[in-house]
């Protein structure tokens, strides 16, 4: 049974090694995925579109040109070869030669890349505290108006594309308001502060997306940590309402919400390919959407990738997390 | 199969939601023989009567005459641009103003809920049996199957769908039957985790070891025993993942992949109008993006009430 170690987290007597079984048998799963993720990927580039060069090239080039264009890229060799040349290129840093600007990939990737992640640390900034505080306060006020508004809101809001929430955003804050600029691009040398201020109304179509289920998750905590009997034992043992909530409910109650945080990095990585597109913010996903319109399959490849690569970390550090911090876990390591 | 029954509708679904499953199962045996219609009744009266429901089915119906009658009622022929009268803001002769060929934006909202009411519920009723087929394999034969498919399934789901159909459609070159084979496909890989997941759990049940003492082949015991009785969360996942699957098509038709223009589409609509926000010119963009957010809604609304009366 593979594929079902997710929950099964070490519970058996000696936990010091079994933990550690764990986290080997963890990180070595996450490693056998990205092999597959990579064939898959790469399966689907360079054997879905037939003949990469015609692709390129299109129905006007002659014979002669594809063939050229093939064998110039190696595209004329087995596949086993050339998955092989590509995974062993990838592993030393080299993804590819960009068919649309015939130089290597890493030379737009990793810059893009760097523009995504400030675009996705600026979400992460808003939603992460928000939605916490948003299902703290729905789970507090459990069954009345309040938590029915923030659930039903933040579940609503997360159906939502990106380009429709973004859409709306644009309308009432850039459009009607004026109070927030329509794209993501400051003017050339602005500083740290001015960029923030342009990518505000860019994120929050991400922040809407995550909201819903980080303080649908933090609720579930909540509730559960305010159900238990160590909270009713510190209620009834005459403990403020104050010290109950911040000292024994929150600190066991956002246990899952670390989790699901780190579970919706990869969604939100996704959403980019969108979000960006909107805003004309040339970060990854715009970088993959113009190879998409190029047939630029190895910048396409190699930007799916990194998105499948860094959402597979992201799970595994949320794994690791969810198992150092679970007490009865982290118990039996120390004895 | 079981999704024939499905359908595609809010009223078909309502039908076979509460078919069989073991909440109706559990309750029957309770209450005695026959007991079972009764509850099934019941169930669609609870749905009729929830209101979140019915604002869900109206909308929904909303758009589907829309889809199916759209062009009859129009105010104005989608397609036919007057380049006299672009980019004008609402008003009495085009209550959702024009686009930036003089088009009337109103007719082409109407009009452009015909491709997203066609591909989401066919890419999802095509995820669903493909996702039963595999799920039913996984959970009843266990073994290296399942391990070897579950290892696949979750190379995949390390990726959100819309990126893995965008890979997809872009290899295999845009069009609408591939965008409802990649979206059912994903999909299907994802409703195989609830199936495998429900099928693990029944075929430890006395009537699986039964059907097979009887010497039933293994297609009998997965389609015939296991099948009825899983078909609740089979139908919950129906409807989420139809909410998903709008979600994914908006998407992709919005990045391109969809109907091409000038074919009225909302998600085609907003990506061809979306760079004139900045002057000004919002009703192009803004009206297509309210009737995507009432379509999710509406179909969340309905999916949202089944799941809770099918648990209930």
């Amino acid at each position: 049974m593979l594929w079902a170690t997710l929950a099964e987290a070490p519970e058996g007597p000696g936990g010091g090694p079994a933990l550690k079984t764990y986290l080997l048998k963890r990180i070595g799963l996450a490693v056998l995925t990205a092999v597959l993720l990579s064939i898959i990927i790469f399966l689907a580039g360079q054997v879905l579109p037939g003949n990469p060069g015609r692709a390129v090239l299109g129905h006007t080039a002659s014979q002669a040109a594809v063939a050229a264009f093939n064998r110039k890229l190696g595209l004329d060799r087995p596949l086993a070869v050339q998955y092989w040349s590509w995974l062993t290129g990838l592993l030393h840093g080299n993804l590819g030669i960009s068919y649309q600007y015939q130089a290597p990939v890493s030379q737009f990737l990793w810059p893009a890349a760097l523009k995504s992640l400030k675009l996705a640390a600026v979400a992460f900034v808003i939603v992460v505290p928000l939605s916490i505080l948003g299902g703290v306060i729905a789970a507090l006020n459990r069954g009345r108006a309040v938590d029915r508004i923030i659930s039903t809101t933040g579940l609503s809001l997360s159906t939502l594309p990106e380009f429709v929430s973004g859409i709306v955003l644009i309308v009432v804050f850039a459009i009607e308001l004026k109070v927030l600029p329509s794209t993501a691009n400051p003017p050339q040398g602005a500083g740290l502060l001015t960029q923030l201020h342009y990518l505000i109304l860019p994120a929050f179509p991400l922040v809407f997306v995550l909201f819903g289920y980080i303080a649908r998750m933090t609720r579930a905590g909540t509730v559960e940590a305010l159900e238990s009997d160590y909270v009713r034992t510190a209620t009834l043992k005459g403990l403020s309402r104050r010290t109950v909530i911040f000292r024994h409910t929150l600190r066991n109650s956002l246990l899952p919400t670390i989790t699901v945080i780190a579970t919706q990095t990869g969604y939100l990585i996704g959403g980019l390919v969108v979000t960006e597109t909107l805003f004309n913010y040339p970060g990854l996903g715009r970088l993959i959407f113009s190879a998409a319109q190029f047939k630029d399959f190895p910048m396409l490849e190699a930007g799916i990738l990194v998105i499948g690569v860094v959402y597979l970390v992201a799970t595994l550090v949320a794994d690791v997390i969810a198992t150092l911090l679970n007490p009865r876990v982290r118990l039996q390591g120390a004895d | 199969m079981v999704t024939t029954e499905t359908g595609d509708g809010a009223g078909v679904v309502l039908e076979t939601v509460p078919l069989r499953d073991d909440v109706a199962e559990e309750k029957a045996a309770r209450l005695g023989a026959g007991s079972a219609k009764r509850i099934r009744k019941e169930q669609v009266r609870l749905l009729v009567r929830s209101g979140p429901f019915l604002v869900g089915a109206a909308i929904l119906l909303f758009w589907i005459v829309c889809a199916i009658f759209g062009r009859l009622f129009a105010p104005d022929n989608p397609l036919s641009q007057n380049l006299l009268a672009i980019n004008e803001a609402p008003s009495a002769a085009h209550l959702f103003g024009t686009d930036n060929l003089g088009r009337d934006v109103l007719s082409r909202v109407i009009v452009g809920s015909q491709e997203i009411l066609v591909v989401a519920p066919v890419a999802t009723l095509l995820g669903t049996v493909v996702g039963t087929v595999l799920g039913l394999l996984q959970g009843y034969y266990r073994g290296w199957l399942d391990s070897v498919t579950g290892r696949v399934v979750d190379a995949f789901l390390a990726l959100p769908v819309v990126i893995v159909a965008f890979l997809f459609i872009v290899a295999a070159g845009a069009s609408v039957p591939t965008l409802i084979v990649v979206i059912g496909l994903g999909f299907g890989l994802v409703i195989s985790r609830t199936v495998r997941t429900a099928v693990l759990q029944e075929r430890e049940l006395d009537y699986v070891a039964a059907a097979r003492l009887r010497g039933e082949n293994a297609f009998h015991t997965m389609f015939v025993e296991i099948l009825p009785n899983v078909l609740g969360p089979i139908i919950v996942e129906f409807t989420v993942r139809l909410g998903y699957a709008i979600f994914a098509v908006a998407t992709l038709s919005f990045l391109g992949f969809g109907i091409q223009p000038p074919t009225p589409d909302w998600g085609a609509d907003i990506a061809a109008t979306y760079q004139f926000l900045a002057a000004g010119y919002w009703w192009e963009t803004l009206f297509p993006a309210l009737a995507i957010a009432s379509l999710i809604t509406a179909v969340n609304l309905i999916g949202d009430s089944i799941e809770s009366v099918v648990i209930q």
